[in-house]
């Protein structure tokens, strides 16, 4: 079959794409755990692997330089290298935020917890899940997953509305709350914001597979 | 005999073939040589303003005999011209690839292979006595005209069909008509190929002995029209050598044609050259 | 905007072959329409209804219509001179004829019985003008045209079309015989010859297709299998033959 190094190099682009992809997920699940249990190494260990995360996106943007120079790609291997270099920025953002949790869990140290966490737990589990799946509907060229993760945006944010309120009662009933919970809060941000980029990855799904860009569904924030 | 190495055949092979080559030029050396170092002392020019004379011993020189060549190869080429070239441009550019263009081909092919004495017996019956020509520059002329045509035709026909094909497609690209493509473009760059063609032609024509033997006579006075009777140099050459025993005069006669053709001949080495260079190069 | 010429349903047979099945398109004024495809596709025979250089095939026959300003150019009355004079042709090989550069531009108009009518000095300066080759010939006018290189040679090809003034101009993979430095420049005259002329140019290098063109159509063993603005052929084709064929996964 002809091409077969360009299909090789496609291949690997993909793969390292789903690398990225994973690095960043970790990064999700392990600032969430460092804030809930208070685990200053876990988060200072997130905070530093961020950078591994940045170089891997500028790696693979340079393998997309190199592939559309020396293969001038065309039509859907065209489609696809645009939607990688996209989906990248999207991930090292995701990744920011990831280690924007981290910081918040060092700088909220060994202060007594205001209340057990459970939605922002939640929303990190859901937030990764639809990142590891947007990544899947990405390799198997699924628009319609892509789709239907898109919309799932909105239970995001009605977890973050839910959160937002009850930090808010908190702070309303007591002033020494103020800073712990304005903290708590935006770590909620950082998810919610993981999330829209994770509707932006669909986007660029939907993107390869027909060749258009259509925005799914608007967020709330 | 053991069987020999590649290298030793290709040793033989090239001694045979430069030894062929060596030959072959020897030989026409030779020939030509041998007449020109005979026939030249006596060149002057009495020799060629005089007409002859007749007589056992051949006096006189050739005057009349030149005239009536040139008054044929003039005649011949003359009528020549237009059928042949006219038949070549049907044949190269119109013809269909059917029947009886395969037959017009096939005895265009087998005619430019019949002996010229054939077309003379032709000749003789036709022109000199069905048409009351007699022996005449007139008769002589149309039956090389008969012997010639079918080689003008195929030299012809291969120079326009040497004219690349992109030459007459951008022609019809731009709006000319079939024929103004053929006019302008095809013929002009044809025309050093049927060239070539005319004057090998006229080299045959000078060598012609047996076809006008029976068609123009044997007068030796000098030709005053037409339908006057004459002789050809290559015919004069014929007479001294058989009738009388001026040996010597037959030499010079012969001298005189070899060097005509020779410069004849350098002519057309010399129009290919230059056409072709025009053509290639530019101006 | 009524499009410059359009084939409706065109078949094109010679003998038993069929070269061009039903192809119905529009080819727009003032733009560059490609035709691209496999070699032996049938792109080329189709250039050619466009003029009718077909007539010159034995055993030609055409079904459909192709209507140049919405009159069908295969009917009776139409003067096939005239029809050339309007949508000229470049063809692959540069072939200008064995004359002078002067003789080959001015040899369109000539034919067409305008040498009279025209002074030919400026018809000739202004075609060569227009085709980007006036000032390197322009000392030289009398030189033969077979003396310049392979580009130049392809200029002199244009500009003798644009002598005779067409409307549309038919370009044949005018820039394979071509260097790369020549095919640059010929590129760039075609886009500089849209401001006045229709082009539709067949070409195997489909990047070409997609540098110079607006409109291009992709054809396969002699259908037209999809048609449409460049940017969207080369970026989003709807058919799964022509997203092989462009992205070089033909076998």
């Amino acid at each position: 079959m002809p091409r077969t190094s360009f299909e090789r190099h496609l291949h690997e682009l993909r793969d390292e794409v789903l690398v990225l992809g994973s690095m960043v997920e970790k990064a999700i699940y392990r600032s969430m755990e460092a804030l809930k249990n208070r685990d200053l190494d876990l988060a200072k260990k997130v905070i530093s692997d961020d950078s591994e995360i940045d170089r891997m996106r500028f790696d693979i943007e340079e393998k997309c330089i190199k592939l559309i120079v020396t293969q001038q790609p065309v039509a859907s291997d065209l489609r696809i290298i645009v939607a990688v270099l996209n989906i990248i920025i999207d991930l090292e953002r995701i990744g920011d935020h990831a280690e924007g949790i981290a910081k918040i869990a060092v700088m909220i140290g060994n202060e007594p917890p205001l209340k057990p966490l459970i939605d922002l737990p939640r929303m990190a589990q859901k937030t990764a899940d639809m990142l590891r799946r947007s990544l899947d509907a990405f390799v198997n060229r699924d628009a319609d997953a892509a789709r239907q993760i898109s919309k799932e945006d909105d239970e995001i944010d009605a977890l973050y509305d839910q959160v937002f309120r009850e930090l808010l009662i908190f702070m309303a009933e007591d002033s020494k709350t103020i800073t712990r919970a304005t903290r708590l809060i935006w770590a909620g941000h950082n998810l919610e914001r993981s999330a829209d980029r994770v509707t932006n990855i669909c986007e660029r799904v939907v993107f390869v597979v027909t060749g258009k860009m259509e925005e799914i569904g608007v967020s709330k924030y | 005999m053991p069987k020999m190495s590649a290298k030793s055949t290709q040793k033989l092979a090239k001694v045979f073939i430069w030894g062929s080559g060596f030959i072959t030029v020897l030989i026409l050396f030779l020939i030509i040589g041998y007449v020109l170092v005979r026939g030249l002392p006596q060149l002057s020019l009495s020799f060629l303003f005089t007409a002859p004379q007749g007589g056992l011993s051949g006096e006189g020189g050739i005057s009349t005999a030149i005239v009536s060549t040139i008054y044929i190869v003039l005649l011949t080429i003359a009528i020549l011209i237009i059928p042949g070239i006219g038949a070549a441009i049907y044949l190269a550019e119109y013809a269909k690839d059917d029947w009886l263009t395969r037959i017009i081909r096939y005895g265009v092919d087998t005619l430019a292979g019949v002996p010229s004495i054939v077309f003379g017996l032709f000749g003789f019956v036709i022109f000199v006595t069905a048409l009351h020509f007699s022996f005449s520059i007139l008769s002589g002329a149309l039956t090389l005209v008969c012997l010639l045509l079918p080689t003008l035709i195929r030299t012809s026909e291969e120079a326009i069909k040497a004219v690349p094909r992109s030459h007459r497609e951008a022609a019809l690209a731009l709006g000319a008509t079939r024929w103004q493509s053929i006019w302008h473009v095809v013929l002009p760059a044809a025309l050093p190929g049927i060239v070539t063609g005319i004057i090998l032609c006229i080299g045959r024509i000078l060598g012609e002995t047996a076809c006008l033997y029976v068609t123009m006579g044997g007068s030796s006075a000098m030709p005053t029209s037409l339908l006057s009777g004459g002789r050809t140099l290559a015919l004069h050459l014929f007479y001294l050598a058989t009738d009388t025993n001026a040996m010597s005069k037959a030499m010079t006669t012969a001298a005189v044609l070899i060097v005509v053709i020779l410069v004849i001949n350098t002519i057309i080495n010399w129009i290919s050259h230059r056409f072709q260079a025009r053509v290639l190069r530019g101006a | 905007m009524d499009p410059k010429i359009q084939t409706k349903q065109l078949s094109f047979h010679y003998g038993k072959n069929c070269a061009v099945k039903n192809v119905t398109i529009d080819i727009r004024e003032h733009q560059i329409t490609a035709l691209i495809g496999p070699s032996g596709c049938g792109k080329s025979t189709f250039l050619r209804t466009l003029n009718r250089m077909n007539d010159i095939i034995p055993e030609a026959r055409i079904e459909g219509e192709v209507l140049l300003d919405k009159q069908n150019i295969y009917e009776r009355s139409v003067d096939v001179v005239e029809l050339r004079k309007r949508v000229g042709m470049v063809f692959q090989q540069p072939n200008p004829f064995p004359k002078s550069i002067f003789e080959n531009v001015a040899f369109g108009p000539k034919m067409l019985g305008l040498g009279h009518k025209l002074n030919l000095d400026e018809v000739v300066e202004k075609s060569l003008h227009a085709a980007a080759l006036w000032g390197e010939v322009k000392d030289n006018l009398h030189k033969s045209g077979l003396a310049l290189s392979g580009g130049q040679q392809q200029r002199l090809c244009i500009a003798r079309v644009l002598a005779v003034e067409p409307e549309v101009i038919l370009m044949d993979e005018p820039c394979s015989a071509l260097d790369p430095a020549s095919t640059l420049k010929i590129e760039e005259l075609m886009q500089d010859l849209t401001k006045n002329y229709t082009i539709v140019i067949v070409t195997h290098n489909m990047l070409q297709a997609a540098r110079v063109s607006e409109w291009t159509g992709f054809f396969l063993l002699g259908e037209m299998i999809e048609y449409g603005k460049t940017v969207d052929i080369f970026s989003r084709p709807r058919d799964r033959r022509t997203e092989d064929y462009i992205s070089g996964r033909f076998g």
